[in-house]
């Protein structure tokens, strides 16, 4: 059986389950936006593959290029939000940190 | 397509194994550092798909910034000295079945889905020259407003990120 956009969309859809289970299992924040970044990445895998196999629709490239985009500007709000509850609480535990107060 | 076959199969289990890696490794280090060959699989898949510049996009902003920006993270949250960095898993056995469930549903609708495809796959010369017209005419708004996004992203990780009371070393 050729390689052919069904192999490439079971990928993604590996990924995404393991960004799933990386949210659902992980209690460290830095792990759990790991997993997001996976989630990302196998969309954008589903984006490009699409765009590829109905003959290079450029759509799906630009798609994947605002993902890539939005992805570096999350990483980098979510990253200093985590830095932020590390110093209030010293842990990034996400059970942890239940807290409203300061 | 021999060579097509054997590199798709190549980078599919790089991307995965390294991202299982990711999940199931115990130590958050090893974790960040696996990361790093799953976006390089992916960015090896993109280039199967003859998506060249996205390639490249994904290796410089997923491998040289934001994993960069995880690795930081780690060292700056978590004591390297410490067993903390050691982190443990919860409710593991439930979740991995449930995913386990999910990806055989949603692997299978995919491989029965009768996919709209195009017949013949052309070859192209490069991409970079398509994505800027598009980037330039049809995408113009949405490309102005992720230039505008990522300026209030920068100051906003930078004022969330501060020391309060005017730089006191914690």
């Amino acid at each position: 059986m050729n390689v052919g956009l069904t192999h490439f969309l079971v990928v993604g859809a590996i990924l995404f389950s393991l960004g799933i289970l990386a949210l659902a299992t992980r209690k460290n924040a830095i792990l759990m936006l790991m997993g997001i970044e996976l989630i990302l990445n196998s969309g954008n895998i589903n984006f490009i593959a699409f765009a590829r196999y109905q003959g290079m629709n450029f759509h799906g490239h630009v798609a994947a290029l605002f993902v890539i985009i939005l992805a570096a500007a999350e990483a980098a709000v979510a990253l200093a939000i985590v830095l932020q509850i590390y110093r209030q609480y010293h842990t990034v535990d996400a059970d942890k940190i239940d807290k409203l107060r300061e | 397509m021999q060579y097509f076959d054997v590199l798709f199969y190549f980078f599919a289990a790089l991307a995965v194994g390294s991202a299982l890696i990711v999940v199931f490794s115990r130590n958050v280090v090893y974790a960040a550092f696996s990361m790093m060959f799953t976006f390089l699989g992916v960015a090896g898949l993109y280039v199967l798909l003859m998506a060249d510049f996205l390639a490249i996009a994904q290796i410089m902003v997923y491998v040289g910034g934001i994993l960069v920006l995880i690795i930081f993270g780690v060292m700056l949250t978590n004591r390297i000295t410490n067993v903390e960095i050691i982190e443990s898993n919860f409710h593991s056995i439930p979740a991995t079945i449930v995913v386990g469930v999910f990806l055989g549903t949603i692997a299978l609708l995919m491989s029965r889905t009768d996919w709209l495809i195009s017949g013949i796959l052309p070859e192209t010369p490069g991409t970079i020259l398509d994505i800027g017209e598009y980037l330039m005419t049809s995408f113009l708004l949405p490309f102005e407003v992720a230039g505008i996004v990522l300026l209030v992203a920068i100051m906003g990780a930078a004022m969330i990120a501060r020391q309060e009371g005017g730089g006191e070393q914690t």
